[in-house]
């Protein structure tokens, strides 16, 4: 009888590694390590969660603990166009929700997922810090603001590749 | 000390500055209502997170109600426990917690010990105005711990004793907001996970949302089967915590009573698990005899020290935490594994039973020994050394479904020949009990002389680590430690990683004080001095038997005559020692 075995490529290992080590492997960066893995992979699996874990030598629910309270973390794949939506007061009251919809008719999918072909992902978050664009999506980084539910159709066709 | 005054409820009081309200109304008599305060004083457990508001007071000029569990007092502070704006706070922190909680009180595990539920009561909440959304997770089992999330109030005492206390980390806080919960990561069956089924955070959960796994069920339909015939070992701490289910005074020395009981329950034979620690001092201490030699005739290789293996959670903590390590705990295997090897071996052939058609039940203080006797390695073609396990408080249930009298039980002795025992086995229940009781034994051994004083009183007390030298004659001062704690035994792991460990013997028990406050006793709901009684009758008990050194036990001086031969003999190390499994977790690479 042996312990639970991880499965991971060594080249994701090895990155890990090195994320930890280039912040001494303190467990106080753990926000700071996750970041940037989460740069690195596009979201947090449970196998890199283990690495983390292992490197900064902290219990793995100490991790996934962070992970699942910060919503800027994420465990699921994004799409490789990730749309966020903001939600915050000034776009809400603007009518983000409609947008919001918008999206979710248009690509078929809910907050959090991602479309079957990889492509679109949506998410929302609290406020991008464009308030005076209500109400504004971002996708990967590319801020567009003043929308209305029926430019949306004309801005995902932008990502036709 | 510098000292301060204020008012409580109309009261002048004086403490020492840094004292928190809670406590100042303690001293008055003031019961402010917690839950996700808890301390066991002096005993290392604590969890202070100030979350819950049920302990909310008024503080006169504050804008803001206090939480009185981690707000301190102030010169001239005045403080109004019981003002109607504190307790409507108090009533509606409740509610509100309660809308949120399955309303099963009548069929829940910890119905009548809840301390929700004796708030709820004391505050007379009769209806929850607040209707919502209501948590739904799945109720999980594993071989030791049942997890019910849905009663969990978020106190995070689990996730203090989990983390802090036995530096596991298997259950934490997750997510946040309303699906914010007390989880396993990635919320994984707990058996997945690095918990080591010590199960304190039962013992400190105030709700039903961690409870033992229950077999009592199981006991009643075993007894009643005619094709089978049970017998039971019960633990030397169970006999000084049993009694407290039953109204009597913590510490009551309860032994007669139980072998009473038991055969009133119903058991073909009622045995006992100090008759094994007595064993298991046998052969541990052999043992550990024979790795002292090898050390002293500068053996470079022999594992020093050498470190009891009694207590499951430990075991199943260097398993997974230090498997390069495992060479130095002893091979020999917990006194409830040896009772269950040589009740299914000796004793079934003696009586003429075949070992599956006899049931083997342990009461134990322990919810991990319900994992301990599921190992495979601890059963023969499957069948098992102990077939199952119950606590202290399942053995309390199963005295009261079957109507017996605890209080007014006439006393009764175990059956032999597996029932005889010593003061040495007794005080297995308390920390450092083990180390005394084996040094009792080892010294004799070693010198061949009578110990001048039987009593090592070095080696007892409750600090979470205490170390002693025990000067050997002629022979060696032996370095010694005694830790309780799984944080405090990793401290010692480290050294012996880092090659400085200072001692020759060390015992572990995982929870505090040892098995006296293990999780399957009578919760004592952060009472220290429930504890304390316990301890200090396990060493009353150990005084008052005629027999007090485990080698002179006339039981077991016959059994390695007729049955085992000699301690670490062929056949003894067959039965009666075990191996350890490498349960670290390892990333498998893929190129």
């Amino acid at each position: 009888m042996c312990g639970p075995q991880i499965k991971i490529s060594e080249a994701n290992y090895r990155f890990i590694k090195d994320v930890c080590a280039s912040f001494n492997n303190n467990p106080g960066e753990l926000i700071n390590v996750l970041h940037k893995t989460q740069e690195h992979f596009g979201y947090l699996p449970e196998e890199v969660q283990q690495v983390v874990a292992d490197c900064l030598g902290i219990p793995v629910g100490r991790v996934y603990g962070v992970v699942s309270f910060y919503s800027f973390f994420t465990m699921k794949p994004k799409g490789k166009y990730a749309i966020s939506v903001c939600l915050g007061t000034a776009c809400y009251v603007k009518g983000a929700e409609k947008i919001l919809d918008a999206l979710k008719s248009e690509l078929k999918i809910k907050e959090g997922e991602v479309t079957p072909d990889g492509k679109f992902s949506i998410d929302v978050l609290r406020c991008v810090g464009a308030c005076g664009l209500a109400p504004v999506m971002t996708i990967n980084g590319k801020t567009y603001g003043r929308l209305v539910p029926e430019k949306i159709k004309g801005i995902l066709a932008e990502y036709a590749d | 000390m510098d000292l301060i005054k204020l008012t409580i409820d109309n009261r002048e009081v004086e403490v020492p500055r840094g004292t928190t309200i809670l406590k100042a109304a303690q001293q008055m008599g003031i019961n402010i209502p917690t839950l996700c305060n808890f301390e066991l004083d002096g005993l290392a457990l604590k969890n202070h997170p100030g979350g819950c508001r049920v302990c909310v007071v008024e503080v006169v000029g504050r804008r803001n109600l206090a939480p009185a569990c981690i707000t301190e007092c102030m010169p001239d502070m005045v403080v109004k426990t019981n003002s109607l704006r504190a307790i409507n706070a108090r009533k509606t922190v409740l509610e509100l917690m309660l809308s949120d909680h399955p309303n099963d009180c009548l069929q829940c595990p910890k119905s009548g010990k809840c301390e929700l539920q004796t708030i709820a009561a004391d505050m007379g909440i009769r209806e929850i105005p607040y209707k919502g959304q209501m948590s739904q997770y799945k109720k999980e089992m594993s071989p030791s711990i049942v997890r019910d999330a849905n009663k969990c109030i978020m106190c995070r005492r689990c996730e203090s004793v989990c983390h802090e206390y036995q530096s596991v980390g298997a259950i934490g806080a997750v997510e946040r907001g309303f699906p914010a919960v007390v989880s396993t990561a990635f919320g994984e069956p707990l058996i997945n996970t690095n918990c080591v089924f010590c199960g304190q955070c039962v013992a400190v959960c105030p709700t039903g949302a961690l409870s033992e796994v229950d077999h009592t069920g199981r006991i009643l339909r075993d007894i009643a089967n005619p094709d089978v015939k049970t017998c039971v070992q019960v633990a030397p701490a169970v006999r000084v915590a049993l009694g407290e289910e039953f109204g009597m005074p913590a510490g009551s020395i309860v032994t007669g009573k139980i072998a009473a009981a038991l055969k009133a329950i119903g058991f073909d034979y009622v045995f006992d698990t100090d008759w094994s620690a007595d064993l298991t001092i046998m052969e541990e201490g052999t043992e550990a005899i024979g790795r002292f030699k090898a050390l002293l005739s500068g053996d470079k290789n022999v594992k020093i020290p050498i470190m009891t293996s009694c207590c499951p959670a430990w075991v199943n903590f260097y398993e997974k935490f230090y498997p390069e390590l495992s060479e130095y705990p002893s091979t020999a295997k917990s006194p409830q594994q040896m009772f269950g090897a040589t009740v299914k071996s000796y004793f079934a052939e003696k009586v003429g039973i075949p070992r599956e058609k006899l049931i083997s039940v342990s009461v134990m203080p322990c919810v991990a020994k319900k994992y301990e006797c599921e190992r495979d390695e601890f059963k023969v073609n499957g069948d098992p050394d102990v077939n199952y396990s119950i606590t202290t408080r399942e053995l309390a249930r199963l005295i009261k479904i079957c109507n017996i009298d605890f209080a007014n039980l006439p006393e009764a002795e175990f059956d032999s020949p597996l029932g005889a025992s010593t003061g040495a086995a007794v005080i297995f229940g308390a920390t450092g009990g083990v180390m005394e009781a084996a040094l009792r034994t080892a010294y004799e051994v070693i010198t061949g002389k009578t110990l001048p004083k039987i009593d090592f009183e070095e080696v007892r007390g409750l600090d979470g680590i205490r170390e002693a030298t025990i000067p050997i004659p002629d022979v060696v001062d032996l370095k010694v430690a005694v830790v309780y704690g799984l944080k405090n035994a990793r401290v010692i792991m480290e050294q012996i990683k880092a090659g400085n460990c200072p001692y020759h013997f060390v015992e572990v028990m995982a929870c505090p004080g040892g098995c006296i406050d293990g999780a399957g006793q009578p919760y004592h709901h952060g009472d220290a001095s429930i504890v304390k009684a316990r301890h200090a009758a396990i060493y009353k008990a150990d005084r008052e038997m005629p027999l007090r050194k485990s080698h002179e036990n006339p039981e077991i001086q016959a059994i390695y005559k007729e049955f085992y031969g000699q301690p670490c003999g062929e056949k003894s190390h067959h039965l009666l020692h075990t191996h350890y499994f490498d349960k670290k977790i390892k990333f498998d690479l893929e190129k």
